[in-house]
């Protein structure tokens, strides 16, 4: 019993994990993160993606040091609690798949689970239609999870395997010191950089490192879930992860506020549009897809600290798919949706709808 | 009737799902789990389903949860 005892697990350890990372969000973009994404899951590794030139949006291309920082800050934690557990195994292709459309879908609202919280808290009143998509999602997944839906089991693996995302993270770090910022320069050695646009806006490297490091490991301990909250809700009725979750935007509008952060409205919100119908549905299509993945963007990090080799595929399936958002035209912008972003939310409710109707854990 | 649910290598919310729903049909369940999380889960599942709990690490890393509903028949959970 000793081994599990965990302060952070409990109601308040909840509650304060949520109102630390509420206090980091709005400080990160105070000290140079773009508006109302002082953390964003999806849009981080998306500006991921850029810098290493799977896509070439100039405006989204920078190695997120709070990224990297989730996952390491999570294997530190899962290692000083004996909770590093190496293991993959269940389905990991589907994860990937889950991954490309989970982003495409946030893509198209422009922000994961963890900006539209944010944006909520920033008075972006399109955030409503964000989350209320994101709960519509999730509804349709644990229709799913009543009815068998399950991904099957993982199996424990070497050392190794867990450590790959954790290594990945710390080769993107060792990149960036290889390669630093030159300002004004469109690239640094191998790596792309914006000069303009969300991408060229960030907090200093080891500020945002240090904030990533420290949410990672708190969230470790607290298991700490964006769509968990509203999951556990219609499953469990239970508020534990939604207290959080809640802990999180409350904070987050208070500190806002105090930093001349908080803008409400609708009409020219940074990194935001306004189609009320697109926003509402592209967090749909991320709700369903992490439902179907067991955990929010951030969990899914967090995971792979403690040697989740199936949460790493699905993290690589996000920068992949916002790899594919980009080349072919699926993004949204503050202008409103791209191109093709709409034929693609229909192929990625169709994709995570044939996923879930047939996984059923009968072959368990 | 007791009912032994195996939801070792299954992610959350698998092991608190499936135990919620033998407790629904059984008036005690043990459920075997391999990780922190699996455990927490089930511990508030109990909480709200009104069973009794004790968890024991049988193996390092493999924690048994031993659930008995209190009440029995006059306080059914829905599966």
């Amino acid at each position: 019993m000793k081994g599990i005892k965990n302060i952070f697990a409990g109601p308040w350890g909840i509650v304060g994990v949520g109102m630390i990372i509420g206090i980091l969000a709005p400080l990160l973009q105070k000290w140079g993160n773009p508006g109302n994404m002082g953390v964003c899951v999806a849009c981080f590794e998306r500006d991921i993606a850029g810098a290493l030139g799977l896509h070439r949006a100039d405006m989204a291309q920078y190695i997120r040091p709070e990224i990297a920082g989730f996952v390491l800050g999570s294997l530190v934690a899962a290692y000083l609690f004996k909770e590093f557990r190496p293991r993959l195994g269940s389905a990991p292709i589907v994860r990937f798949i889950l991954g490309v459309f989970a982003m495409i879908g946030a893509l198209v609202f422009l922000g994961c689970p963890w900006r539209a919280a944010l944006r909520l808290a920033g008075g972006d009143g399109n955030a409503i239609l964000g989350l209320l998509g994101l709960a519509f999602g999730i509804w349709i997944g644990t229709l799913f999870l009543k009815g068998g839906y399950s991904l099957g089991r993982t199996q424990r693996t070497h050392h190794t395997a867990g450590w790959m995302l954790p290594l990945f993270m710390a080769g993107l770090l060792s990149l960036m010191l290889a390669f630093p910022q030159i300002v004004g320069e469109a690239k640094s050695g191998i790596l792309f950089y914006s000069v303009k646009g969300p991408g060229s806006m960030h907090a200093p490297l080891a500020v945002s490192l240090a904030a990533g490091l420290l949410i990672g490991f708190l969230a470790q301990r607290s298991r700490f879930c964006t769509m968990g909250a509203i999951r556990d809700l219609l499953l469990f009725r239970q508020m534990h992860l939604l207290s959080g979750f809640m802990a999180l935007i409350a904070t987050a509008a208070v500190i806002n506020f105090i930093l001349g952060q908080f803008k409400p409205g609708f009409e020219a919100q940074p990194v935001a549009h306004t189609m009320h119908i697109w926003n509402f549905a592209g967090m749909a299509l991320s709700g369903l897809a992490f439902c179907l993945a067991g955990g929010c963007p951030g969990r899914q990090l967090f995971l792979a600290g403690e040697g989740d080799g199936d949460a790493a595929v699905l993290v690589m399936g996000m920068i992949v798919g916002a790899a594919i958002a980009h080349n072919f035209g699926l993004a949204s912008s503050p202008t409103g949706v791209g191109p093709y972003g709409i034929p693609a939310l229909g192929i990625g409710f169709a994709v995570c709808l044939f996923i879930g109707l047939t996984m059923r854990k009968n072959i368990l | 009737m007791a009912k032994t649910i195996d939801a070792r290598g299954l992610s959350c919310p698998q092991p608190a799902l499936l135990a919620k729903k033998a407790i629904g049909e059984n008036a005690e369940v043990t459920v075997l789990v391999d990780n922190g999380t699996a455990v927490e889960n089930v511990r508030r599942l109990a909480a709200k389903a009104a069973c009794d709990i004790s968890v024991t690490e049988t193996t390092p890393g493999i924690w048994e949860i031993a659930l008995v509903r209190t009440g029995a028949a006059d306080r059914p959970v829905r599966p």
